[in-house]
């Protein structure tokens, strides 16, 4: 994972929101972050892969819902007062920029990552992928495991649907 | 000061693309042999201020192109040049070379000299051999006549500012005319030479009566009285009948007229220079005070008296300024002629002349008075058509965002109107009685922003004429294509992709559906071969029919074909209708088939999924032998669908209105099983597939048992099918949107759209949901 480390800038600290996510905590790049907002009820769509909860209407925009604990193939837990969804702006090669939300358990902080703070992702053999893992952080003796949004993205979420 | 004219370099470019295609247009409306005086005018017109805004813009090679073509098109208007084919043709290349130069020089590209300077040649040959016809048939014509030739001047320095120069140098020798600018003519005509000057002084009376909007188009009346100044002596009056009051004064407008006497030695042609530029944003008319000795008593005037007097008008003030006597007649008819001509041919000649010299009245006082108001006016609706139509050119995006915004406005209004239902309390009425207004309101508007979207079908159909004329002069064959309902609106967006699968559909009737002339007297029919080409509304949709009287399609070579492709077996037979629609099949078509099978087929497979991916269908009307009729149904807009809302379980689903045919209940009995599976039952004499929707999205519905829902009849694609629903809710208009925008392709969903709660809804995919369950029964 060194090159992914060498592509990002070395000096100064990025931002990352951080959320929680069946315990663990996970960073996301603020730059890509949309917006967060309530969990409400969403409208399913047939014939699509279980993580997908469904659309919703933000701001006149059909978007699709993601459930990032079915995604990572977490344990489903009952949706509570502090599951939020987290807009997020990807940006996939071939299709240009997309938006969608990502339903997390609860939302933590914004936090500054300095370069020498993070680490990165350990190789977990064919067990466990960790391809949209950018690295780890460690953030007040936290670990933070940050995303490559866009890599999920590509990476089969909705890899799929634009193969129609 | 020092302008940017680049600026308004796009501005031009789109008016003169625009132009070009009215003057296409009028040229293929052009009948041979009988020209309509107003088409010639319209196309000259078009050459005009094209050729005006390429000289301003410093646009040389197109000035000058387009200077030659003026001058042929002047000799046409003036009748002096036949419409024949091949100037027909000639005029045709000559709108696609300007249409190529304008593109190059929009993209900063080299302009093709070769191609233009071939045309310029071919339009200076047909000139040139005019001419030399013209002095072949009157070398030895008495002087008068000669004289009368000469006339052509000022009615071709009137139209424009350089066809005197052209018309000059064409007599004389066959001077390549495309070094001739603009100002080069002016240049010659402007200033009469002191040394001709015959008659001494001539009187002329202005009549200059501009258009409000004179000074928009950068015409300065203050400059035209002091080029006129300069040609004589000038007395001014000015007419302030116009003049509002000073509250109500619009500094941009020009409320002025005025009555003007120039005296002095000036031909006719040299006046009309100064107000060129003004032609079509003023009324002009241009008279010789006669002069007392030859006073022309208006009573008794006989058509010839009125040819005779506007020659001998013309060869006065033309004849001394150019020394080459053997220069061809003015009028259609020779002088001589004209006291034997019948009296309607005569009575047109004057009209025609008056057209030739621009839209005003050459001959004076003298000329009937009916004869220029008409063609005066009719030039004036036509101008202020073409210049000023009070509309304003927006980007496509702005109505796009303007859409959006109406969109979300809608959905949010709803969202009041169910709050305002359950609202209680003292002010509630009120509250509902404003939502109302609010509602209907936005019903208005979201109409208007739909309208502004709608553009007539003629901006598609508009490029056919042309398309035909040349595949039926390349093939071969007589065609008679007509066109109706080029006025009926439809959605841009649809509008733009309807064009294609249009052209092909064309393209295929005349390759492959009319016959060659011989053969079709073979058969018993009309040598020329009849397309129609037919747009009309009906009901939500837009018609658009491809009709020809050609050979039709024949079921037996179609389905011989099929078998041979693989996509019948072998020993399947089809009935007429459905062999036909082989045609639509993948695979079908390739090129090598097009000659042995009567011919179409040739990517209707493309045809048929373009007008599909719009949302409509194409059916085919087939009577071998007697023709075929291509039926394209389409929405009349992507952007919104009237919805009737359908539940299924907790979700809503929206299905497009236009697909329902019926909703009905049955009992579980009536339902029949086939294999133990699917399910049908009897509709109207067929057996009609259902779809139990919830099954199909994996919804839980609350209804299982037959009774207990509703079958909604449903059509796509020509198929038929019963959606089994729980339950029907409201019919709504839908703003349509797109699904994968943020997602991706879902199938037998064709979008989404918000409901008046903010929660989003599916819209059905009809086609989709009937392909996805392999199901569905031919519809008739």
């Amino acid at each position: 994972m060194n090159q992914v480390v060498s592509t990002e800038p070395s000096t100064g600290a990025e931002q990352f929101l951080t959320f929680v996510l069946g315990g663990e905590e996970y960073g996301v790049t603020i730059l890509q972050v949309q917006g967060i907002q309530g969990w409400d009820r969403v409208t399913p769509i047939p014939n699509t892969p279980e993580y997908i909860l469904g659309v919703i209407n933000l701001r006149g925009a059909i978007v699709p819902i993601v459930d990032l604990r079915r995604r990572f193939g977490m344990p489903a837990a009952e949706f509570g007062p502090t599951t939020v969804v987290i807009v997020v702006r990807v940006t996939q090669d071939n299709r240009g920029e997309r938006t969608l939300g990502l339903v997390v358990d609860a939302v933590s902080e914004v936090c500054s990552v300095g370069a020498d703070a993070r680490k990165p992702a350990p190789d977990f053999g064919s067990g466990i992928k960790t391809d949209f893992v950018k690295g780890l952080a460690t953030v007040d003796n936290r670990m933070v495991i940050l995303l490559d949004i866009d890599r999920l993205v590509s990476e089969g979420l909705l890899g799929s649907m634009s193969t129609h | 000061m020092t302008l940017d004219l680049t600026q308004f370099h796009d501005a031009f470019f789109e008016e003169s693309f625009e132009a070009l295609d009215s003057m296409e247009s009028a040229l293929l409306k052009l009948d041979l042999g009988a020209p309509d005086a107003e088409l010639i005018n319209t196309i000259f017109r078009v050459a005009h201020s094209i050729k005006g805004g390429s000289a301003t813009f410093g646009f040389s090679e197109i000035a000058s192109f387009t200077h030659s073509l003026e001058t042929l098109l002047d000799e046409l208007r003036a009748n002096r040049l036949q419409v024949t084919e091949a100037t027909s043709d000639l005029l045709l290349k000559s709108v696609d070379a300007m249409r190529d130069m304008l593109r190059a020089v929009q993209a900063k590209k080299p302009i093709d000299s070769q191609r233009v300077a071939d045309l310029q040649f071919e339009t200076e040959q047909l000139l040139a051999q005019r001419h030399a016809a013209a002095n072949g048939a009157a070398g030895h014509a008495p002087a008068p006549q000669a004289n009368a030739s000469q006339g052509s001047q000022p009615a071709a320095a009137a139209g424009s500012a350089s066809a005197a120069l052209s018309a000059g140098a064409t007599a004389q020798a066959n001077v390549p005319l495309a070094s001739a600018g603009v100002s080069q003519a002016s240049a010659q005509s402007g200033t009469p030479s002191p040394a001709s000057a015959p008659s001494s002084e001539r009187r002329w009376k202005i009549s200059f009566r501009p258009y409000p909007e004179l000074f928009a188009r950068g015409n300065d009346p203050l400059r035209m009285l002091r080029e006129l100044h300069e040609l004589g002596s000038l007395r001014a009056e000015a007419i302030l009948d116009a003049l509002p009051s000073f509250a109500e004064l619009d500094t941009q407008s020009c409320y002025l007229a005025w009555n003007l006497e120039l005296t002095g030695n000036v031909d006719e042609a040299a006046i009309r220079q100064v107000f060129d530029w003004a032609e079509g944003d003023c009324d002009l008319v241009i008279a010789e005070e006669t002069a007392p000795a030859a006073p022309a008593p208006a009573e008794d005037l006989t058509n010839y008296d009125l040819i005779a007097e506007f020659d001998a008008m013309m060869a006065a003030d033309a004849a001394p300024k150019y020394e080459p006597v053997q220069a061809p007649p003015a009028s259609p008819q020779p002088a001589a002629s004209i006291p034997a001509a019948s009296p309607a041919p005569a009575a047109a000649s004057p009209a025609a002349a008056a057209e030739g010299s621009g839209k005003t009245e050459p001959a004076g006082s003298t000329e009937p008075a009916h004869a220029p108001e008409r063609v005066s006016k009719s030039e004036t609706t036509a101008a202020s058509g073409i210049g000023d139509s009070g509309s304003i050119r927006v980007s496509v995006e702005k109505i796009d965002e303007l859409m959006n915004t109406v969109g979300e406005l809608v959905i949010t209004q709803s969202m009041l109107s169910q709050l305002g239902r359950n609202l209680e309390g003292p002010a509630s009425e009120q509250f509902r009685l404003g939502l109302a207004e609010l509602e209907r309101n936005m019903r208005e508007l979201q109409d208007s922003v739909m309208r502004v979207r709608m553009l007539p079908i003629s901006f598609v159909f508009s490029r056919f004429p042309r398309m035909v004329r040349d595949l039926a002069h390349r093939l071969g064959k007589q065609i008679e294509f007509t066109m109706t309902g080029e006025q009926t609106e439809l959605d841009k967006t649809v509008l733009e992709k309807i064009g294609d699968p249009l052209v092909h559909l064309i393209r295929n009737s005349i390759d492959h559906g009319i016959e060659k002339p011989e053969v079709r007297v073979q058969r018993g029919k009309t040598p020329v071969g009849h397309l129609r080409l037919d747009a009309c509304h009906r009901g939500g949709n837009i018609c658009v029919e491809v009709h020809d009287d050609g050979a039709g399609l024949d079921p037996q070579k179609i389905m011989a074909k099929a078998r041979a492709r693989g996509l019948l077996g072998p020993n399947e037979t089809l009935s007429d209708d459905q062999a036909v629609e082989l045609i639509f099949l993948p695979g079908f078509s390739t090129a090598e088939q097009t000659t042995d099978v009567s011919g179409r087929g040739v990517g209707l497979d493309v045809v048929r999924r373009n007008v599909k991916e719009l949302g409509g269908s194409i059916d085919i009307r087939n009577t071998p032998g007697q023709g075929a009729r291509f039926i394209i149904t389409l929405p009349l807009t992507l952007a919104i669908v009237d919805g009737q809302s359908i539940a299924v379980g907790k979700q809503n689903y929206i299905v497009p209105l236009i697909s329902i045919i019926e909703s009905l209940q049955i009992k579980q009995g009536s339902l029949n099983r086939i294999a133990g599976r699917g399910e049908v039952f009897a509709f109207r004499g067929d057996y009609v597939p259902v779809i139990r929707l919830h099954e199909l999205f994996g919804v839980e519905p609350r209804a299982r048992e037959l009774d207990e829902g509703l079958i909604v009849i449903v059509e796509g694609d020509g198929r038929r099918v019963g959606l089994f629903v729980d339950d029907l809710l409201g019919q709504q208009q839908v703003v349509i949107k797109s699904l994968e925008t943020n997602y991706g392709h879902i199938d037998g969903v064709s979008g989404a759209t918000i409901l008046g709660d903010g929660s989003v809804a599916l819209i059905l995919d009809l086609p989709g949901i009937i392909r996805r369950a392999g199901a569905g029964v031919r519809a008739n």
